[in-house]
């Protein structure tokens, strides 16, 4: 397996060193000159070949002048050609890198003094491992990781005892230890250390590491490296299920966002809004415009679009939404069926004129730069907009309780919904409520439309993708209740994330279709079911 | 009173409409097959495989009529059992291809050779026989809908969660037949059909035929179905539909006799589907999408729900709409059209053409016929009169 890697690693060197002298012709001539200067056989002539070979930038440098230091390299002085015997034996051309079936019978390995020595010692630092940026030589001991190579390990002790950048200093010390376990020559103590090093490290790299240095090593290290394996693989099945968490939670608050608007609208009012993916769509379009007159007019405020689109899809998708209301869904109260049909024939027509104004392609919206870029938190990476998106989505659902909780619209809404008829009784406008209610669910959509532009695709299907999604969260959480709702979304987005892996995407959401219609026989009315004579209605 | 079911359950409109249907599908094929080629009153081969796919989709309709408009069932993946009546009929075509695939291989279908298949899965096994195709047209989507509505049925799922959860069947189904690795063609789906029971779908004579029986089969599922909803079993059915509780309460299993109409307008999606496939010559997954169910669900809406007649009328008309409109330069206005249908027709005519037009024939009708019964009794000739 590892020297599987190994190959390809080399491969991939090789490769690139071929592509690297083919494309750059100019610079390869002043390299071949350089490394010619070998051949002279003087030391003056060596120690300028190995100032222009170190500083000239070609891969091919530390090869050349880690070959030299261990009088790897020799050189044919009458043709002038250098040549690099490998650790392996193999001969390859050190101006060219092309592979040699055998040295010439002349060649012989270029000579060094101590003056020269100190000067390659300083060249091979300079090449890598000491270079002045900490993230190159965090890079360049990740790379001594990877191939564990003995020779380095004088340049690694030296460059750990002078390291004071936090990240280097362990970059390295892994480093080290990757050498240390590999070279046969060392102590067990210090290989038992070494494992403990890498096991610490614990991701997929120091597992392959381990998992190639098993074989003929001695016992008490051969068990070390075992216990070190296994205490990996646990870790890292650990963070693979963070990871699944992390996205489960991030498809949770997408289908919480794109939901939470069905749920006021579907559990509050009973009225089935099929258009409602449609809001959604209105509100990234809403995102888009903005962006598109903020580019053209004031480039300065980007990184506040979404500030200013997240007000203005709420009043535009809940504008319409009171608009529809008056329309058409008060004259379809008590006619479930009709209204879903009703508002599907709606969501047809937004669909369509949203194509006509803004044609059938997706249409480009731009993340703010605070939302773009990733973090790295232990083995998984967190993208800076999945969240914010989760935030806002947070943010949304408790402004939303809140309201349903301290306000006067939220008061009579409750009231509605618990028992309209003696809620008009006692002088609740209750066609006032409905229509300010429908508002609300709309423009929430609207309001998630915007935070989808920055996810997924703006086109007018947008919608489309998340209705059925939507309508699983709120079927499964159960009607009139928000906190069903922010349970089954979140509870779907975690069981679909980790159904994924086992299963496949697709699979995966079969899956998760197929369970909810089966949950729906157990519990028809959802998680959180409303009780009491609301039922029956 | 042999044929005591047949004349009960036939009044004048659904007279009519048998005979229509008989006529169009003997007259058709027959115009299609005998009359010169140009001829005025000849019907291009092309018509006659696009009305065929009309009374397909109005089979459908008159399905989906039969739980809705008299059991109050609104299914929302009527078109799942549709295409799986569909797939079923396609995969007996496939069968029947042979060698003559673009590979040559005498078992397996192109996208299975194709995909490096080495035998053909268990589950195409007996499609290359037309009676157990046939079975299976009728037995999957039953099945399927047995099962669907036993569990549904069973714990009282009802109204819009119902509708909601077989859009989500469909749904899925969607997704499932899209995988290559499903075994029925991914999205290219099912096509490049030779022939049926030995006769080439291509010619004028088989899609003669084939319309021919499409109609015939519209005529024996509007005689079940009318044969149903005049029994006591569809009394039951609309008392079902109109207040389900309180028939539960009086002693039916509401359950059962859903059940039952469920599984059997399944069955007769699925031979839509299957006379569909050979007349369309593809069936891929987009027939299992969410929409295309929702849209049979508007013919139904537009013909006028629990008329049976108002169904098949509403599929051929919506069709016949969709087809003139998308092919003329009204095309990008045609979803707006299809959308403003859909809300048009439950806001100002909810009742369906047919519905609405026997709300105003019957008073009509009701009127006439007492004016000619006082005339009758003016002339003395009377029935005796229990009230009075």
């Amino acid at each position: 397996m590892f020297g599987h890697f190994l190959d390809r690693f080399r491969a991939i060197v090789l490769s690139v060193l071929l592509i690297s002298c083919f494309a750059l012709p100019a610079f390869a001539g002043t390299f071949e000159d350089a490394v010619g200067k070998f051949a002279n056989d003087e030391f003056s002539d060596t120690e300028e070949a190995i100032e222009a070979v170190a500083s000239s930038g070609n891969p091919l440098a530390f090869p050349i002048i880690s070959a030299l230091q261990e009088e790897r390299l020799s050189a044919d002085p009458e043709s002038k050609k250098v040549f690099i015997t490998q650790a392996d034996g193999k001969i390859i051309d050190a101006a060219t890198g092309a592979a040699v079936d055998k040295l010439p019978d002349n060649a012989a390995s270029v000579r060094l003094n101590n003056r020269l020595r100190r000067t390659v010692e300083a060249a091979l630092g300079s090449l890598t491992l000491l270079s002045p940026d900490p993230a190159k030589r965090v890079a360049a001991a990740q790379s001594v990781f990877k191939s564990h190579d003995e020779n380095a390990l004088p340049v690694v002790e030296g460059a750990l005892a002078k390291e004071t950048d936090k990240a280097a200093k362990e970059a390295f010390t892994e480093a080290r230890a990757a050498i240390i376990l590999f070279k046969s020559d060392a102590s067990d103590n210090d290989k038992l250390e070494a494992v403990s090093v890498i096991k610490s490290r614990g991701d997929q790299e120091a597992l392959a590491l381990l998992t190639s240095a098993g074989p003929d090593q001695p016992p008490l290290v051969a068990q070390a490296i075992t216990g070190a394996i296994a205490s990996i693989q646990s870790n890292l099945a650990m963070w693979s299920a963070v990871q699944n968490a992390w996205y489960g939670l991030s498809l949770g608050s997408v289908l919480l966002l794109a939901a939470i608007g069905l749920a006021i609208t579907f559990g509050v009012m009973g009225v089935i809004n099929m258009a409602h993916g449609e809001m959604v769509m209105l509100g990234a379009y809403t995102t888009f415009v903005v962006q598109e007159v903020i580019r053209t007019r004031y480039p300065g405020l980007f990184d506040y679009s979404l500030l200013i689109a997240v007000p203005l899809a709420f009043l535009v998708a809940g504008g319409i939404g009171v608009l529809i209301e008056r329309s058409i869904i008060r004259f379809l109260y008590g006619r479930p069926l009709e209204t879903l049909l009703a508002t599907w024939g709606l969501s047809l027509v937004l669909q369509q004129a949203v194509r006509t104004v803004f044609g059938p392609t997706n249409r480009e919206v731009g993340n703010p730069s605070w939302m773009s870029g990733a973090f790295e938190l232990g083995q998984i990476t967190i993208t800076y907009n999945r969240l914010w998106i989760l935030c806002f989505t947070l943010a949304v659902f408790v402004i939303l309780l809140a309201m349903l909780r301290f306000t006067t619209l939220g008061l009579e809404m409750r009231a509605v919904t618990q028992n309209r008829r003696m809620a008009a009784s006692m002088g609740i406008a209750t066609s006032r409520v409905d229509a300010l209610t429908f508002g609300l669910g709309s423009g929430i959509a609207g309001i998630a439309g915007v935070a989808l532009s920055q996810i997924d695709n703006v086109s007018p299907n947008l919608g489309q993708s998340y209705i059925i999604d939507s309508f699983m969260v709120v079927v499964f959480g159960g009607v009139g209740n928000l906190w069903g709702t922010l349970v089954g979304a979140f509870t779907l987005g975690i069981a679909n994330k980790f159904l994924e892996p086992v299963a496949g995407a697709v699979l995966g959401k079969i899956a998760i279709l197929v369970l909810i219609i089966l949950f729906i026989q157990k519990r028809p009315r959802g998680l959180f079911a409303l009780k009491g004579r609301a039922v029956e209605a | 009173m042999s044929a005591h079911i047949l004349t009960r359950s036939l009044d004048r409109a659904a007279t009519a409409f048998v005979l229509i249907v008989a006529a169009v599908g003997i007259l058709i094929p027959l115009s299609n097959l005998l009359l010169p080629q140009g001829s005025f009153l000849q019907v291009p081969t092309y018509l006659v495989a696009l009305w065929g796919k009309y009374v397909c989709y109005a089979i459908l309709a008159l399905s989906i009529d039969l739980i809705w408009g008299y059991c109050g069932i609104l299914s929302l993946g009527h078109g799942a059992f549709f295409a799986l009546g569909g797939y079923a009929m396609g995969m007996y075509l496939m069968r029947q291809i042979g060698s003559r695939g673009v590979y040559g291989n005498p078992l397996l279908p192109d996208f299975m050779v194709f995909l490096n298949w080495d035998k053909l899965p268990w589950y195409w096994y007996g499609f290359d026989m037309f009676p157990f195709a046939a079975l299976m047209v009728l037995l999957v989507p039953g099945l399927l809908a047995f099962c669907f509505g036993w569990l549904a049925f069973r714990s009282r799922v009802t109204g819009v969660y119902l509708s909601i959860i077989t859009q989500a069947m469909t749904y899925a189904l969607l997704l499932a037949f899209f995988r290559n690795d499903f075994g029925f063609g991914g999205n290219n789906g099912l096509t490049d059909f030779k022939d049926i029971l030995g006769f080439n779908v291509q010619a004028d004579g088989t899609r003669a035929t084939l319309f021919a029986l499409s109609c015939l089969a519209l005529i024996i599922g509007f005689l079940i179905c009318r044969a149903i909803v005049t029994s006591k079993l569809g009394k039951v059915l609309i008392a079902v539909r109109d207040a389900e509780s309180r028939t539960r309460f009086l002693g039916y299993r509401v359950e059962s006799y859903k059940l039952f109409v469920f599984t059997l307008s399944a069955c007769m999606a699925g031979v839509a589907g299957a006379l569909y496939v050979p007349q369309v010559g593809i069936i891929n997954p987009s027939e299992f999408a969410p929409g295309n169910s929702i849209e049979a669900v508007i013919w139904v809406a537009v013909g006028g729900r629990g008329t049976l007649v108002g169904a098949a009328l509403g599929a051929v008309v919506v069709n016949y709409a969709k087809t003139f409109f998308t092919s003329g330069p009204l095309a990008p206005y045609w979803l707006f059209m299809l959308g403003a249908l859909f809300i048009l027709v439950t806001l100002l005519l909810p009742k369906g053409i047919v519905g609405t037009f026997n709300s105003w024939w019957e008073p009509w009708r009701a009127q006439r016929v007492a004016a000619a019964e006082s005339a009758a009794r003016e002339d003395g000739i009377t029935e005796p009169n229990p009230a009075e």
